[in-house]
């Protein structure tokens, strides 16, 4: 009983210890691999952790799945594409770059940009004011 | 006045915010929608919890519609719906094969015993494999398998009589009911 | 009997709360001396009532009286009675409660504090808190009443979540809230000034202080939250972009916007409009993160009530409030044009960048963390977007925020006279490479791009932040609040910049399984598990590891990981192991026990890590500094006279 209650106040508590996870894989780009994996996929049970921190039993089957696939020489996105297959793209940290995310991963470029550019518009704007009235400008002393 | 348009902006975008939250109270964002669905089954073949020896299966079932329970004997909501699964199989309309994930089979045939068997038959999945294929992620978890081996419906958490009325019994419909 | 008091208590206050706005506002309309005296009183009234209820929710808590529900849930009669005060504001009603005290504590300091503001702006700032003091307590008497009661009561209580029951995690809500609430004073004036039409830039000068006061106990807020997920939880990581993380960075990075171009508006009268959104937006983004943590639409490991009906009341109170304020924007804020100009690399475009790269990033992690919410409601499917998103894309407009802060920092007002510092700058700058490169080739055995971009990048703002005062006092001129403190502040983001770049680069984590006299060794540093025992606590039993770390054969300390398991149930707590030295932390924390006598660990090594939290002090310190400046303590009415009066002082 005091399990099912774990499992069902793994929805609500917020987490404890964390896992710790002393499975390794024997080679060392195989485990640097795994370590990389498993801090990018999320955990479907307690939902704020990676399935690397996370101590629930799922996590620890998906890693354990990880490990596998690893060893079997499968590739990094096909170890991905074996979990969004059953799980969607939840279980993706770092989303996806598809049409539907493409706002997403446009974001960074577009703000920066944008931004810049009115900043830069504002102060040629605000410079042409100052060369036209170059007598507003008398110094001051510096103060904030 | 077209200038002084642009200071509207702000408004308008949180008032589109605002609308996204509006939905977004209605919905719940732990659930995760299976992308099986529309997809065929994954098939499997695991050790019966019963006999060791035999075998259950997708191919046991193949050909008409019927319902895949995921439960546990540490599961407390499994607990909760065990009387509508019985009340399910009274009904005899579906067969529903169990899942038994991550469990220990003495304390799953006990409970079986103790609570009632609602099963055509049941797999026993202890090191939880096939709940991995099936994207299970919690349980109770019960799906609904179409005459043409095609997932159609996943219901996540306890299985009521109403959630049974309300979201499996008109997919059985529209698919045509097994025999 | 004392419960009910306490919701007597709310409800007088919300009556008050309600008088404090209506005379407040209509006071000033109507230039009613009486009513504006009125709401001034109200505020003094309601600050009592809200105190009553929040002593007699504590004394409920000491008292163990588990009568009362939120008590019940909350405590236990074993746990410490520091943890029982504490409780009053570990989950979501006691909190609300915490919230309405806070904003009646900024809202009695704004109406002691501001008697030389003219009385009708004064009025409206005081009407506009109260309308947001009416929201919190409307919401607590509907729908989150911490004084409801458990009948029959419980024998004993369910205990304060193992996690919260620890002091840094006890004063990171009231910091946190002093600064989250704290900026409704900088909204308040900001819709006072859209009220009243006000054309002028002196709400500018007035607004500063009390947004720095603010935003440095936010800066402590965050950073004390993240110092606690550190050596709390056991994972050793400090940030995770989670939704309620995110939910009070935001606010930060629109207050950080916001006390920069206040300076603009405030020197040069430009911005102005842009000025009061983003004060606008500061506490629309605290109000914003209140939502998000209490109405169930995003997880979050902090979600304190997954409750969609009372989402509904805060998404409700939200739309009114920040609704009406940019509603009230869209139509002054056209009017609020300012002539004036200034150079290109004057201070001011300096500033603007600033305030181009803080939105930015403001604006990306508030896409990032809305946007599973946008792809389901638009039912384009689930997704999740979490810490290699934010890592990756957070980068992007703060590196060149870095490096122009480095310079920006010299230019000065109007013209921007950077001719006399180009050389010593770029010999900063000089000096940041060559450090950058030869420590990270010396201490960590090899150069890494990106992380050598981040030491120069902090060593580059270091040694920019040190430049001013050093110059001044060199020369022997007076160090003003104002000037000081920006120094420090910057001076602390690169050393937070130091410290993210040097963990973050550098870290090296290893989980293992060891026996009693096994070792590992990660870093060059070797881990020994030389005992283990279980020891009592007040309301916990815990397992112990004694971890032996030594370098090079010479010890250096003795670490004691503890696994607790508290007595009222739950998932076993992690206390780590931690080892600060001047460069690097130390850290092990204890797992499981894997059978066969041994242990699982999880061992790290952190270089630099400290500096993240010392630097947010130093930003803290800094914005403390710079708003106890001479200037803001005798602000009076007389604007222009004041202006020349200190700027003779401070020459």
């Amino acid at each position: 009983m005091t399990r099912a209650a774990w499992f069902l106040a793994s929805f609500l508590l917020a987490s404890s210890a964390h896992a710790i996870d002393v499975e390794r894989l024997d080679d060392p780009i195989l485990q640097q691999r795994y370590e990389h994996l498993t801090h990018e996929l999320r955990c479907l049970v307690c939902q704020n952790e990676t399935i690397a921190d996370s101590n629930a039993t799922l996590a620890a089957d998906l890693r354990r799945e990880l490990r596998e696939m690893l060893n079997a020489g499968k590739s990094d996105a096909e170890i991905r594409a074996f979990l969004t297959e059953r799980y969607g793209d939840f279980v993706l940290y770092l989303p996806p770059v598809t049409p539907r995310t493409w706002l997403l991963w446009a974001a960074p470029a577009l703000l920066l940009l944008g931004g810049m550019v009115v900043a830069a518009l504002v102060i040629l704007r605000r410079a042409r004011t100052a060369r036209a009235n170059p007598a507003a400008l008398e110094e001051e002393p510096e103060n904030l | 006045m077209k200038q002084s348009l642009r200071f509207l902006v702000p408004a308008v975008l949180f008032a589109a915010l605002v609308g996204f939250f509006v939905i977004g109270l209605q919905k719940d964002p732990s659930e995760i929608r299976s992308p099986l669905i529309g997809k065929s089954a994954p098939a499997f073949s695991l050790e019966s919890l019963g006999d060791p020896a035999l075998r259950v299966g997708t191919a046991d079932l193949a050909g008409q519609p019927w319902l895949l329970n995921v439960w546990a004997t540490w599961c407390g909501g499994c607990r909760q719906e065990h009387e509508a699964l019985l009340e399910i199989a009274r009904e005899g309309r579906v067969p529903i094969m169990g899942l038994d994930w991550r469990d220990e089979r003495a304390l799953a045939l006990q409970w079986i015993a103790q609570l009632g068997n609602p099963y055509h038959s049941v797999a026993f999945d202890p090191e939880g494999r096939t709940a991995i294929d099936w994207g299970v992620y919690g349980a109770p978890e019960t799906f609904l398998i179409g005459a043409d081996g095609k997932v159609l419906h996943k219901q996540i958490g306890v299985m009521t009589p109403e959630i049974w009325r309300r979201d499996f019994l008109p997919l059985l419909s529209a698919t045509g009911e097994g025999s | 009997m004392i419960p009910e008091i306490g919701h007597f208590a709310l409800i007088l206050a919300l009556l008050l709360a309600i008088a404090q706005a209506f005379f407040g506002l209509a006071g000033a309309a109507r230039g009613q001396a009486a009513w504006m005296q009125a709401s001034r009183s109200a505020v003094a009234g309601q600050s009592v009532f809200i105190a009553i209820a929040f002593g007699t929710l504590a004394w409920s808590f000491i008292d163990k009286d588990f009568s009362v529900l939120y008590v019940a849930t909350n405590s236990n009669s074993q746990l410490p009675i520091f943890y029982r005060i504490a409780a009053v504001w570990g989950a979501h009603e006691g909190s609300l409660l915490l919230w309405a005290l806070v904003l009646s504590g900024w809202s009695l300091a704004v109406t002691g504090l501001s008697t030389s503001l003219q009385p009708a702006f004064r009025s409206r700032v005081i009407g506009i808190l109260g309308l947001i003091s009416i929201g919190f307590l409307l919401f607590m008497l509907t729908t989150s009443n911490p004084f409801e009661r458990l009948v029959p009561a419980a024998l004993e209580g369910r205990d304060l979540n193992p996690l919260l029951q620890d002091f840094a995690l006890t004063i990171h809500p009231p910091i946190l809230y002093t600064g989250y609430v704290g900026f409704s004073v900088a909204f308040a004036f900001a819709c006072a000034t859209l009220i009243e039409g006000r054309l002028d830039s002196t709400w500018a000068r007035w607004t500063r202080p009390w947004t720095l006061a603010a935003w440095l106990f936010l800066s402590i807020g965050i950073a004390l939250g993240s110092w606690w997920a550190y050596y709390e939880l056991g994972w050793g990581g400090w940030w995770f972009w989670d939704p309620v993380e995110n939910a009070s960075f935001m606010p930060w990075l629109a207050g950080t916007a916001l006390i920069h171009s206040l300076a603009v508006t405030e020197k040069r009268g430009l911005f102005k409009s842009w000025t009061i959104l983003l004060a606008v937006s500061a506490f629309s983004l605290s109000l914003l993160g209140t939502f998000l943590v209490r109405s169930g639409v995003l997880v979050s490991v902090h979600a304190f009530a997954t409750d969609p009906a009372r989402g509904l009341f805060i998404l409700v109170f939200l739309s009114i409030v920040i609704g009406g304020a940019l509603l009230l924007y869209a139509w002054r804020a056209p009017g609020m044009k300012s002539a004036a100009g200034f150079e290109l690399a004057a201070r001011e475009s300096f500033i603007l960048f600033n305030n181009a790269f803080l939105v930015a990033a403001l604006a990306l992690i508030l896409l990032g963390t809305l946007y599973p919410l946008f792809m389901d409601a638009l039912e384009l499917g689930k997704i999740s977007v979490g810490p290699p998103y934010f890592n990756m894309v957070f980068m992007v407009p703060m590196l060149p925020l870095l490096l122009l802060l480095g310079i920006g920092m010299h230019s000065t007002w109007k013209r921007g006279r950077l001719q006399p510092m180009r050389n010593r700058l770029l010999g900063v700058a000089a000096v940041a490479l060559v450090i950058a490169l030869v420590a990270g080739a010396a201490n960590y055995g090899e150069i890494r791009p990106m992380a050598t971009i981040g030491f120069v990048l902090a060593l580059w703002v270091m040694g920019s932040s040190l430049m001013i005062p050093l110059a001044r006092l060199r020369a022997g001129l007076a160090l003003p609040g104002a000037v000081l403190g920006m120094a420090v502040a910057h001076f602390g983001v690169g050393l937070v910049t130091l410290g993210i770049t040097g963990v973050q680069s550098f870290k090296v984590e290893q989980d293992v399984a060891l026996a009693v006299g096994d070792a590992a060794t990660i870093a060059g540093y070797e881990f020994r598990l030389t005992a283990m025992r279980d020891v009592p606590g007040p309301n916990f039993v815990a397992v112990e590891a004694d971890v032996l770390v030594s370098r090079d054969g010479e010890t250096i300390t003795t670490l004691h990981p503890q696994k607790r398991l508290y007595n009222s149930g739950g998932n076993p707590m992690t206390e780590a192991g931690i080892e600060v030295g001047a460069a690097r932390d130390l850290f092990a924390a204890l797992g499981e026990d894997l059978g066969q006598g041994r242990w699982s660990l999880r061992l790290q090594y952190k270089p630099l890590i400290r500096y993240i939290w010392l630097g947010a002090l130093l930003i803290a310190l800094g914005g403390g500094l710079a708003g106890l400046d001479r200037r803001y303590r005798r602000v009076t009415a007389a604007e222009p006279a004041l202006d020349a009066a200190t700027a003779e002082a401070t020459r």
